[in-house]
């Protein structure tokens, strides 16, 4: 006898919600929309009315936009890569009974709590750097000629500064799927005869998939917006301009709001085809 | 072909001896049963024949071979989850054949083995669904199927029934009877349930904190029970155990008679109480007895449907051949 009255009082009292999170969304993108077919020069003349698919046309004729597409899907595709492997990894290594093992959990989460811009400045100066940098000292130690890491392997050392960053996530995630494993099918595997290396192909990662699947979605999202990490280490010379970087150069550097608001809807796309994609690669395990 | 043999094993978690020293000796073609109550030791016994668990000390014997080092996968044993431990991402079919998969047996062998398998099952139609498709029996029977295709010295089961619901569990139990006697191979099966173990046994192992209280035929261990413990573990309802003067009458520390062996009548006999709660089933009639001097409660069976109610008056008959007698240590007297 609630239902009907239950269920309008619970729509009410979820408006206010949805309403908040629908705005959040709708107005930016709204606005965004609006922009990128408008010629708006901050700096120039302001708002200087409509110009139809311009700033679109423009956005991809550009000789930096393909690099910079390209760009995000390496170091996307690599920090995934690299999270998703050592992720693993550790997230079965840490399931081992050790001494101590609350505290190295807590040590290995701890990467993730360093905001991107400290993370990526400590990597910079502390490691990275072809003078004082501890690699340089190292590669010193052995005789070799320092890297100058962020000149000569600008998108590989930015994504290694990223994997550092996202590795506890993964591992966290992955964890909780590795301590999920019925201990039951490990021994029935291995009184089938299998082998720990069988084990881990037939069984352990078969039952990872879904949080693989989760771990892969979720940092997709986030690395495609990676942005100080750029800023604050190579201000996206020698190769690391990314789309987002890309958007803000052209919004921030050029004053051209425009020309970056068709930038963003064009991040947007991407996104979601990446989005799809992946999801269409993977999707298949969730619903197992 | 199946000859199971522990000498002297013994088992310690830490500081804990599990299983005290334990010598036991299962022949080829053995039903054998291990029962106890809950953490008696008796999964942990399974484990050790399984090579899941290493022993602490002695060894494990199987067919005329020390295996105490080899590896599960190297025993020839198969086992059969409480959980079914299925591989919840492979079908019906990947299941089976994942034993000989990494055995490395010819695919035209695996498909005949399973096709065998899965005729003897009535597994079937359903070879292509995944595990989270089928009831609890049908998973029960794909666990069973990937132990028979690997063509075991020996099976053992874990508990397989206790996750199934009643109806399912009798049914089961006799299906696993069958293929006892079909395959005539070794098998170890573990259970709390004195009727599973009174029905499928040869040989009944009773646990108590690791300990063998006793190993006999179902019928032997019903017939004289070698200690208080099993005698108030098999049979059902419980053996009565009566201590004190009726005891001495007997020469004996306390006597148990079985409610099957005590005669009820309306007229005066050996012992009389008064009638307390009474379960009718039908074929048989189950009364609770108090007030009889002799212990809290006596059960007794009565055949049939007996007219007795609840407060009546009631005399018992036990039938004199048939009390146990036990001795302060509660050992059986002879």
């Amino acid at each position: 006898m609630a239902t009907q009255h239950s269920r309008s009082a619970a729509r009410m009292m979820m408006a206010p919600a949805v309403i908040l999170l629908l705005g959040w969304m709708l107005v930016p993108l709204t606005m965004t929309l609006w922009f990128s077919f408008r010629k708006y020069l901050p700096l120039r003349g302001g708002d200087q009315g409509w110009v139809g698919f311009d700033n679109y046309v423009r956005f991809v004729s550009s000789s930096s936009f393909w690099p910079a597409v390209q760009t995000s899907l390496i170091i996307v595709g690599g920090v995934l890569v690299i999270t998703v492997v050592f992720g693993i990894l550790l997230a079965l290594l840490l399931d081992q009974p050790m001494w101590g093992q609350g505290v190295v959990r807590i040590l290995v989460i701890a990467p993730f709590f360093v905001m991107p811009t400290v993370s990526a400045l400590v990597w910079k100066n502390i490691f990275m750097d072809p003078v004082n940098g501890l690699f340089a000292h190292l590669w010193k130690f052995f005789g070799a000629t320092p890297v100058e890491w962020l000149s000569q392997a600008s998108v590989q050392s930015i994504v290694m500064i990223v994997s550092w960053q996202w590795l506890p996530f993964a591992t966290l995630i992955l964890l909780t799927a590795v301590q999920s494993l019925d201990g039951e099918q490990l021994e029935a595997s291995e009184m089938d005869g299998a082998k720990p290396l069988q084990r881990f192909f037939y069984i352990i990662l078969p039952h990872l998939a879904r949080a693989i699947t989760i771990v892969v979605l979720i940092q997709t999202i986030f690395l495609l917006a990676i942005f100080a990490e750029i800023f604050v280490t190579t201000g996206g010379a020698f190769g690391t301009k990314t789309l987002s970087y890309l958007i803000f150069q052209r919004v921030l550097e050029s004053q051209n709001i425009g020309l970056g608001s068709a930038g963003g809807i064009y991040a947007v796309i991407l996104a979601n085809i990446v989005a799809i994609f992946l999801m269409r690669i993977v999707g298949k395990n969730l619903d197992a | 072909m199946g000859q199971i043999t522990l000498e002297k094993v013994t088992k310690s978690f830490g500081d804990v001896e599990v299983i005290p020293p334990l010598d036991l000796t299962i022949e080829d073609g053995e039903f054998a049963v291990f029962v106890g109550p809950s953490g008696c030791g008796k999964s942990t016994l399974l484990r050790l024949i399984a090579g899941l668990e290493d022993t602490t000390s002695g060894k494990i014997v199987i067919d005329g071979n020390d295996a105490t080092e080899v590896p599960p996968a190297k025993r020839g044993l198969a086992m059969v989850f409480q959980s079914y431990a299925l591989y919840p991402h492979m079908s019906v079919r990947k299941n089976i054949a994942f034993p000989m998969k990494m055995a490395g047996i010819d695919q035209a062998e695996q498909d005949s083995r399973i096709q065998q398998a899965a005729a003897a099952l009535n597994l079937t139609d359903y070879l292509d669904r995944k595990p989270g498709q089928l009831s609890g029996g049908q998973r029960q029977r794909v666990a069973i199927g990937r132990a028979i295709v690997r063509e075991p010295a020996a099976f053992l089961f874990d508990e397989p029934l206790s996750n199934l619901d009643a109806a399912l569990r009798v049914g089961m139990r006799m299906e696993i009877g069958e293929l006892h006697n079909k395959l005539e191979t070794t098998m170890i099966y573990v259970t709390h349930d004195q009727v599973e173990a009174m029905t499928m046994a040869d040989k009944i192992v009773v646990l108590r904190a690791g300990h063998i209280e006793q190993v006999g035929s179902p019928l032997d261990l019903y017939r004289a029970p070698r200690n208080l413990f099993v005698a108030g573990f098999i049979g059902s309802p419980t053996m009565n155990l009566i201590e004190g003067a009726e005891a001495a009458k007997h020469e004996a520390t306390t006597i148990g008679i079985r409610p099957e062996h005590i005669d009820v009548s309306a007229e005066p006999g050996v012992w009389s109480g008064r009638v307390g709660v009474a379960e009718h089933l039908g074929s048989d009639t189950f009364f609770h007895i108090h007030d009889t001097g002799l212990a809290e409660t006596l059960t007794v069976r009565a055949p049939g449907e007996v007219s007795f109610r609840h407060g009546d008056t009631i005399h018992l008959n036990p039938r004199a051949d048939q009390i146990h007698r036990f001795d302060a240590e509660g050992l059986r007297m002879s």
